[in-house]
């Protein structure tokens, strides 16, 4: 029971970390884009989308503390503040997003295309600094909670290679996915300009997940620094549905890796391997877990559905040439 | 301030926050399937541009009622890992249900309905605003039901060994007696806070579109209907509460002395301390009414209950904030009812009745159109339901300290172990000057959407693109 509950939770943040990486990459990706029009159709192709993307968050989340509270209340306080702006700048930029297009001065959109841009790069590097962190483990104490004083207890697990690494394997992750979606869904110029990024920064990412494959010996992480060569060279070809298939499939098998680094243990503790939170020391009790079983059985299938059908709705392509009105 | 102090100010500026925008998203689903099922039936284009106008509004305040939610979802681990710890079990699971139950359905189909409109058949479009409605009240039942066990903790068992709660029946946790009184009560006060918006707005357009007339007066009907179901559903939650939380109660009328046929105050001037205070107008019996549905009935004072809580829980004051409960619980239910009062007399004065009725002076007469002095309060209309909502959680969520569950769990005990005031103080500064900004960008767009003229012809024209822009 507690294995499956690991590998739902595993799921939700893959597909969290896939499907809201590719709009986070459209995001940081706004200005390519020259004009507001451009930038408008280019925001276009995650308009329909991107709500229920993040919406993987809180899945994950919420199944991260109802099967695993420990895991949750130690990760959430000893990564205080970099988990409270992750949380600002999302608010930002799903703010920025939704108002972008409800009134119409151009001023009014430049700032909001700024603030969106911004956000989602700083969101995007803070979140692969966490996964880092994961990989990495903090400095947990008998209680759970990370030992220190004052800011720099939630904040100096930020400034470790791990994290660093971390931030810029998700940078490049993120623009790829955005790259390549892009190129998939828009047509004329930001088609163009999507592809060439998608090119260059193809062989950029198998470097880097070559490096951290190599550092932490993991095979997944170098079969996903392969698998993202291959994006590079079909976006080489104009393979777009290829390409950005090959990039969802190495972000995913980057993020699994994050999670089955240390086996049975969720969350290591530098101190004392005795104060590691194992995934059978975090779990829920058996009742909450039966239910949530019988919830995520019941619900889960119908969002997967659902959430196919209006990618399937909003399926055709969107153009980026100004029409003639 | 200690971090303990600080870190509860945290959670209430964005809890408080939070909830300003959420009962408006809940009501505007509603109104805005409402609308749409009434232009479908009706073929009357007027509804099909207040279908549209309505979704905006709920599109912009759906949109930070989700980025304020999150935090809500974050801070249980955030500042108060000790509670998620101890409370995980039963918290958990409630809020994975709501985000894979409730919040997907909210999210996918409000994207499926705003980009849908020339995608999908008509009737499929319509059936996507009204699964967001159920999927809003699905939340907030959801939410409310986590919340009621920390008020009444029901359908748990303490680990004699880790000492943390353990679910043990979850359709028992769905219908814990307070979640079922205080449903009722927060949907009704939700409908008058979405409704007061459009009442505004069509008022203060009304000479615009004829079509604002009809928005002002659904408006008002919302916050009509509404107060009545928060007016009935209030005086059963106070029945439920004063058997489940009877220092609530006496909390919220400063009542120190058990009394057989307790009086209600409606005002008071002086100290709220053992002695009656110097001025007060007080409706006799009324408070026994409320709470135990007779006027003899007898009502139990703070200082029984002290008395009875340190024999149970042990040394220390069970009385929590008398001041602000006792004033927190008149203004809310003041402001709630000054809401219904407006709402009706903009319906009585905006009525088509065909003719006048003898002896009323003008300004009563039905139908006699919107006066003046409500167009410069229209104002009031949203700002009324949100102090009333606003001072109807900070009741109930600070007249249960110093317990986070009801007799099992100190707030005290609850917050992260670790955590240090410069943390603290840096994210509160983060959420007030982000929120701030979130406030006035919401507030000129909301602006902003009711300047713009109703009638499609200009909006094509103010949206160049052809595909529906964001």
């Amino acid at each position: 029971m507690i294995t499956f509950w690991f590998a739902v939770l595993v799921l939700a943040w893959v597909l969290y970390f896939v499907l809201e990486g590719f709009d986070f990459g459209v995001g940081i990706l706004t200005f390519l884009g020259r004009d507001e029009h451009e930038r408008g159709a280019a925001l276009r192709t995650i308009g329909p989308f991107w709500d229920g993307n993040e919406v993987w968050l809180v899945a994950a989340v919420g199944v991260t503390f109802a099967a695993f509270p420990d895991w949750y209340a130690a990760l959430m306080s000893a990564l205080y503040l970099p988990m409270v702006a992750i949380l600002l700048l999302l608010a930002i930029r799903g703010v920025a997003l939704e108002f972008r297009g409800k009134h119409d001065t151009p001023s009014w959109r430049r700032r909001a295309d700024l603030l969106l841009a911004v956000s989602s790069t700083g969101i995007v590097l803070l979140w692969g600094a966490v996964l880092g962190i994961l990989v990495d483990g903090l400095a947990l104490g008998a209680d759970g909670e990370v030992t220190g004083t004052g800011l720099g207890r939630s904040l100096s697990p930020l400034l470790t290679p791990a994290a660093g690494l971390g931030a810029l394997a998700a940078l490049l992750g993120a623009v790829l996915l955005g790259a390549t979606f892009l190129a998939l869904r828009t047509t004329g110029p930001v088609r163009r300009r999507a592809r060439d990024v998608a090119r260059h920064t193809g062989t950029a990412g198998a470097v880097t997940l070559l490096l951290i494959g190599i550092g932490t010996g993991s095979r997944l992480t170098l079969a996903a620094a392969a698998v993202v060569f291959a994006a590079g060279l079909l976006a080489r070809r104009t393979r777009e549905g290829l390409s950005f298939a090959a990039v969802a499939l190495s972000v995913a098998a980057t993020v699994v890796a994050v999670f089955t680094a240390h086996g049975d243990v969720v969350l290591r503790s530098t101190l004392d391997p005795a104060w590691s939170l194992t995934r059978s020391g975090a779990a829920a009790g058996p009742e909450a877990l039966r239910l949530i079983t019988i919830a995520g059985v019941l619900i889960l299938p119908g969002v997967l559905v659902y959430q196919a059908w209006s990618y399937w709705v909003f399926r055709r392509r969107v153009a980026s040439e100004r029409v003639a009105s | 301030m200690d971090v303990l102090d600080l870190t509860r100010l945290q959670f209430a500026v964005v809890t408080i926050y939070h909830y300003l925008f959420v009962p408006v998203s809940i009501s505007l689903a509603s109104a805005a399937a409402g609308f749409q099922i009434a232009w479908i039936r009706t073929a009357n284009e007027k509804y099909l541009h207040l279908t549209k106008f309505t979704g905006k509004l709920l599109i912009v305040t759906f949109a930070v009622g989700v980025v304020t939610g999150l935090v809500q979802e974050f801070q249980f681990g955030l500042g108060w890992s000790a509670f998620a710890r101890f409370y995980g079990d039963v918290f958990g699971p409630t809020l994975a249900i709501e985000g894979m139950l409730a919040f997907f359905l909210e999210a996918t189909f409000l994207a499926l309905w705003y980009f849908g409109w020339d995608r999908l058949p008509r009737w499929l479009h319509t059936a996507t605003i009204v699964v967001v409605a159920v999927g809003t009240l699905l939340s907030a039942y959801i939410i409310l039901a986590a919340n009621s066990f920390m008020q009444n903790p029901v359908a748990y068992a303490l680990d004699p060994e880790t000492g943390r709660a353990h679910l043990t029946s979850f359709t028992e946790l769905l219908t814990n007696e307070v979640v079922l009184a205080a449903f009722p009560h927060t949907m009704g006060g939700a409908a008058m806070a979405g409704g007061g918006l459009l009442m505004a707005i069509g008022i203060w357009r009304v000479s615009a579109d004829a079509a604002f007339r009809t928005l002002s007066r659904a408006g008002a009907w919302m916050m009509l209907l509404g107060g009545a179901v928060t007016a009935i559903s209030g005086d059963h939650l106070g029945k439920v509460m004063t058997a489940v939380q009877p220092m609530k109660m006496a909390a919220a009328e400063a009542l120190y002395e058990t009394t057989t046929s307790a009086p209600f105050s409606v005002f008071a001037i002086g100290e709220l301390g053992h002695d009656r205070p110097f001025f007060s107008i007080e409706i006799p019996g009324l408070l026994s009414f409320l709470g135990t549905g007779s006027f003899g009935g007898t009502v139990q004072g703070i200082d029984d209950l002290q008395a009875l809580y340190t024999a149970q829980y042990g040394p220390g004051s069970y009385v929590p904030m008398i001041p602000v409960a006792f004033w927190t619980f008149r203004l809310m239910i003041g402001a709630g009812v000054l809401g219904m009062a407006l709402a009706a007399y903009h319906l009585w004065s905006s009525w088509s009745f065909p003719r006048r009725v003898p002896l009323l002076p003008s300004f009563l007469q039905p139908g006699g159109g919107t006066p003046g002095w409500l167009r410069r309060f229209a104002l009031l209309a949203p700002l009324l339901p949100a102090a009333a909502n606003t001072f109807g959680w900070v009741f109930t969520e600070t007249a249960r300290q110093p317990w986070l569950a009801f007799g099992i769990s100190k707030v005290a005990d609850g917050i992260s172990p670790g955590l240090t005031g410069a943390e603290v103080i840096a994210s509160l500064a983060g959420f007030t000057l982000v929120y701030g900004l979130l406030a006035v960008a919401w507030c000129r767009l909301v602006v902003h959407l009711s300047r713009k003229p109703l009638t499609p012809a200009v909006e094509a024209a103010d949206e160049p693109d052809p595909v529906p822009a964001y």
